[in-house]
């Protein structure tokens, strides 16, 4: 049979008169096209024009060069600066936050807990809800006088904070929306990591000491890999989050709650394309200048199990 | 186990189940409560059993609204995801399967520009100026075109390595019983694909069905009303009448509750394997 193929083989490779290899032929590049051609069309030329109209005054029709000058109003502008640091606040948070809470809740989900599985797809499930529901839900949830949430700590004897109407409070409250919406993806992620560590190291903690050496010296140190993906990808999702913010607050009060894809969206509701996509471009360069050194120190940090 | 250890164990468990109940059930009983008051009873915000039921008048009421506005919202978000699925399964397992196979710069290139597409957000005015000029603005192929583009990157990068585990020799047989490539990639390949592609059309029905940002900036216009739409609109025209807003939340939440208990083992599938390769 072998011997067989193998002279099917050296046939093949005769009758080919280029010396390319025979089996080059069966993957075509046209095959590879119609993704390679939507995906530039759709997604690439719109990011390069997006370098250029930065640099101008822009009414879609047409449009006239201005230098750096969206730039500099962008960054002298408190309100759009504010928008950048709430940005970092809320990637900060909602990643911090996630991983935090995720990786416990996965080492529960991975020990003797009867109900597990039900647990797991309880907390899975706001994942694949729609943001703008959940968004709508918890702002109704945290009114500040009628809402349930409030409701709640009033039995307690202490009135609760103005959670979404207070400048000071509004970012937080929505970045805990954010948490309570996507730990379920994170935990998950943690839950394939802790799994994958092999089971010779719990035998080997089982004689030194209970769950919490378990879980200090074993879990945190071998699912290194999966707390760095969640971190990564929350830390992401939390740069380019706009439904959540801007179907529970607009941004608002104010300015209180503005990040970079609101302030985007409302210079694009204004008609100020040019400044609009300014913002897409500052917006690019945080999360390329963030992500791809966190990315590397991640990767130069990653163990094989 | 000691009886005395089952027991430990079920407290956890019953402290474990009434934390994640009231912060994770609470809030989707709660819409469910809303959705079934009459107007002035849900007005008051309050996690009550409502006096009259009337969650089925109050969705129907929601399909009526506006000249069947919802009933049209939800033939548009199906077209939009049935549209946008079909394309990134089919067009991602042909890029994956020749960037998996093949090597050399344009694969390089090809590489590195996909993973830049998972993490650099879109440039969303350039992209409705593009549309302009294609005439694809406001029209639901443009969409659709949009949302292949984006869901390519995480598509292939599922594809790959599926792709990746199935060996060589298998294509190279083919070819050399007679299979052209075509053949190869659809009567080889791709049954061998079926759990990736399972995942990919689970994840990739939700991304899309929910996808709010698309429509508001590259489909406005009530002809083109999508499903996350009408709720983020009603939010201004039902302020009235909190029990529609939150029924139109009950109907646009059902097909994601549908999909969640039919594939909730191929969603968490996906996520994992998506994420931990990327």
């Amino acid at each position: 049979m072998n011997t067989q193929r193998q002279t099917r083989v050296i046939q093949a490779v005769a009758t080919t008169s280029k010396r390319h290899k025979p089996t080059m032929k069966i993957y075509p590049y046209w095959f590879f096209i119609p993704a390679a051609v939507i995906f530039t069309v759709f997604f690439l030329v719109p990011t390069l024009f997006a370098f250029y109209f930065s640099l101008t005054r822009w009414t879609l029709f047409d449009s006239e060069f201005i230098g750096f000058d969206n730039y500099s109003q962008f960054l002298s502008d408190p309100q759009l600066t504010s928008g950048l640091i709430h940005t970092i606040i809320y990637a900060v948070m909602t990643s911090g936050l996630k991983v935090v809470i995720s990786l416990p809740l996965a080492y529960l989900l991975t020990s003797a807990l009867h109900l597990k599985t039900l647990v797991r797809s309880i907390i899975f499930f706001p994942v694949l809800v729609s943001t703008v529901a959940v968004g709508i839900t918890f702002s109704i949830l945290m009114q500040p006088s009628t809402g349930l949430i409030n409701s709640v700590i009033k039995i307690f004897g202490v009135s609760g904070p103005n959670w979404l109407g207070s400048p000071d409070l509004a970012l937080y409250s929505v970045a805990l929306v954010d948490v309570w919406k996507g730990l379920g993806f994170a935990t998950v992620l943690c839950i394939a990591g802790i799994l994958s560590i092999p089971q010779d190291y719990f035998e080997a903690a089982r004689l030194e000491g209970g769950a919490w050496v378990k879980f200090r010296h074993i879990i945190i140190p071998l699912s290194r890999n999966a707390i760095f993906t969640v971190i990564l990808l929350s830390f992401i999702g939390g740069l380019r989050s706009f439904d959540l913010i801007w179907t529970m607050t607009h941004g608002g009060p104010g300015f209180a709650s503005d990040v970079l894809t609101s302030v985007i969206y409302k210079e694009y509701q204004a008609g100020f394309y040019g400044l609009s996509t300014a913002g897409n471009v500052v917006l690019f360069v945080l999360v390329t200048v963030v992500v791809y050194p966190l990315q590397r120190f991640f990767n130069s940090r990653e163990i094989e199990l | 186990m000691s009886l005395r250890k089952f027991f430990k164990n079920i407290w956890l468990d019953v402290i474990t189940l009434i934390v994640v109940g009231i912060l994770f059930i609470v809030p989707f009983i709660f819409i469910i409560l809303m959705a079934s008051k009459t107007s002035q009873e849900a007005s008051l915000f309050e996690f009550s059993w409502p006096s009259q039921f009337q969650l089925f008048d109050n969705i129907i009421t929601v399909l009526q609204f506006g000249d069947n506005r919802m009933i049209l919202a939800l033939w548009n978000s199906t077209l939009l995801t049935v549209g946008s699925v079909t394309l990134i399964v089919l067009l991602s397992a042909l890029a994956a399967y020749i960037m998996q196979r093949r090597s050399g710069k344009v694969i390089s290139i090809a590489n590195s520009v996909m993973l830049a597409g998972l993490i650099i957000p879109p440039a969303v005015v350039p992209t409705i100026f593009l549309l302009q000029q294609l005439n694809l603005y406001k029209t639901l192929i443009g969409l659709i075109f949009i949302e292949v583009a984006y869901g390519l990157p995480f598509a292939v990068l599922v594809f790959r390595a599926f792709i990746g585990s199935i060996p060589r020799e298998l294509d190279e047989a083919a070819v050399i019983d007679g299979a052209s490539a075509l053949r190869v990639f659809f009567q080889v390949i791709l049954p061998l694909l079926r759990s990736a592609m399972m995942t990919i059309i689970v994840v990739q029905s939700v991304a899309v069905y929910n996808d709010f940002t698309g429509p508001l900036y590259f489909l406005p216009g009530n002809q083109n009303v999508t499903v996350q739409l009408t709720l983020f609109s009603f939010i201004s025209q039902f302020t009235s009448s909190y029990n529609l807003l939150f029924a139109n939340a009950v109907v646009i939440t059902l097909p994601a509750l549908v999909m969640f208990l039919f594939f909730q083992r191929q969603i968490v599938a996906g996520v994992t394997s998506g994420a931990v390769k990327g």
